[in-house]
């Protein structure tokens, strides 16, 4: 079947692709952008490990199709650095050693941004109903919740992202 | 996990959807936000050779007033429901269930109309629908036709929307100044209800004037128990007086038995959370 034509920004640069309607967000950032830092985790909307943002919302990047992509802008975990900088969510991370293996990291930070933009200063609690989405089998979650509320009580800088288009 | 092969159609009017789910046939598949349909495309369960894709056409998302109703567009997301002022306003019951389905993302992605069509027994859109009295609005190759709630969840994924039909709006009697609460039993994080009780109720003087209740996954569609309705009409606030009004509540149901709980563990909850969700919503 005929391949769909679709115009995609992703992490401020503006793709024109054809692909097969059937691959997936996630597949194509990894394997035809070459954007490997998006993982995919248990591939059945469950983990959170490939989410990306579509215009600035949090989207599980396994359970969309690139076609669906089409005309929309896409930010990767690849895309949060400025000129070598990392984002205050990553440095967060960083900081408060919100990782062990690592493997659900990049989904956990594009969520934590995002609950951020909506809730800017979150309560625990809330950080916790935030990351329903995202699952980690090494941390026990706590020091991901200290890196999130670290990064709400260090400013607004956190939860905004000024790369990302509006829709 | 990749699904099978499929042609990818992305129609910008309902018109043309409906065009090319005709021709199509029993070939097509409407794509709403994805978030049941992909997966299964994925597990290779289903495998239309024609996805057609609602995404663009714009007149199917928002939400607006049409006199004693909300209209509700089925492309609307999950999350712009829970979070719109005039849901809040009329709907209560509407935003909090939206609020509960799956996970952010999924809520970012996911869409109104999506979940009340896919009609999983345990999601969490059809039972606040019915129990608020909603009305369907589905169009067709002969033109458009309304479908009350009662008549819309037919059985297990199966509604009153044909093949060659598409769900593009739902209208929402106001309930403006009514309580409300959805109160939703899980286990873990992301799980689909194993029973959950969408209540909404008007109180006057410190009495429950009019109450309307829908469950959640017991049975193959949503219940709407009419006669804890009717018993609650003129009870105070008062918890054991709820109790005692609700405690009938899952009289005739049939749920299912799985590994979350058996049958009558779930009817023993549904009375518990109907006692727990109308007094929430009475705001006792």
């Amino acid at each position: 079947m005929a391949n769909t034509p679709i115009s995609v920004t992703v992490d401020q640069v503006t793709y024109e692709d054809d692909v097969e309607p059937r691959t997936l967000l996630v597949q194509y950032l990894r394997e035809q952008l070459g954007k490997t830092g998006t993982l995919i985790g248990c591939d059945t909307t469950n983990c959170g490990a490939c989410t990306v943002h579509l215009d600035g919302q949090s989207v599980k990047s396994c359970t969309m199709f690139a076609v669906q992509a089409d005309g929309h802008d896409v930010t990767t975990i690849e895309g949060l650095a400025q000129d070598g900088d990392l984002h205050p969510m990553q440095q967060a991370f960083h900081e408060k050693h919100a990782l062990q293996c690592g493997f659900c990291t990049p989904g956990m930070i594009m969520q934590s941004i995002a609950l951020l933009q909506e809730n800017p200063n979150p309560t625990e609690q809330e950080v916790r109903e935030g990351l329903e989405g995202n699952l980690c089998r090494c941390t026990g979650y706590q020091n991901i919740v200290a890196a999130v509320q670290a990064a709400a009580g260090a400013g607004s800088a956190a939860g905004t992202q000024s790369e990302e288009g509006a829709a | 996990m990749i699904p099978t092969k499929f042609a990818y159609e992305a129609p910008t009017s309902v018109e043309d959807a409906l065009r090319l789910l005709g021709e199509a046939g029993d070939e097509g598949k409407i794509l709403a936000g994805g978030m049941s349909l992909i997966p299964v495309l994925k597990l290779r369960l289903a495998g239309p050779e024609v996805l057609i894709d609602l995404g663009k056409i714009e007149d199917l998302r928002g939400i607006r007033e049409d006199g004693d109703a909300l209209v509700i567009g089925a492309m609307t997301p999950h999350h712009v429901v829970a979070h719109d002022p005039l849901v809040e306003q009329h709907a209560g019951l509407i935003a909090a269930a939206s609020k509960t389905v799956a996970d952010p993302q999924v809520r970012h992605r996911g869409t109104f109309g999506g979940g009340l069509v896919h009609a999983d027994p345990a999601g969490d859109l059809p039972a606040p629908a019915l129990a608020m009295g909603a009305e369907f609005v589905v169009a067709g190759p002969g033109g458009t036709r309304t479908v009350p709630a009662s008549e819309f969840f037919v059985d297990l994924f199966t509604t009153a929307v044909g093949e060659d039909e598409i769900l593009t709006h739902v209208r929402i009697p106001k309930h403006t100044g009514w309580g409300s609460s959805y109160k939703k039993f899980t286990r873990v994080a992301q799980q689909w209800s194993i029973v959950a009780v969408a209540a909404t109720v008007r109180v006057e003087n410190g009495t429950i004037a009019e109450a309307q209740i829908g469950l959640t996954n017991m049975g193959s569609t949503p219940i709407r128990p009419a006669a804890v309705e009717q018993a609650l009409v003129g009870v105070s606030l008062d918890e054991a007086a709820v109790a005692a009004a609700t405690a009938s509540v899952a009289e005739g149901t049939t749920p299912p038995s799985d590994t979350n709980g058996d049958a009558d563990y779930r009817r023993h909850l549904a009375g518990v959370l109907t006692k727990r969700a109308v007094l929430t919503a009475a705001g006792a």
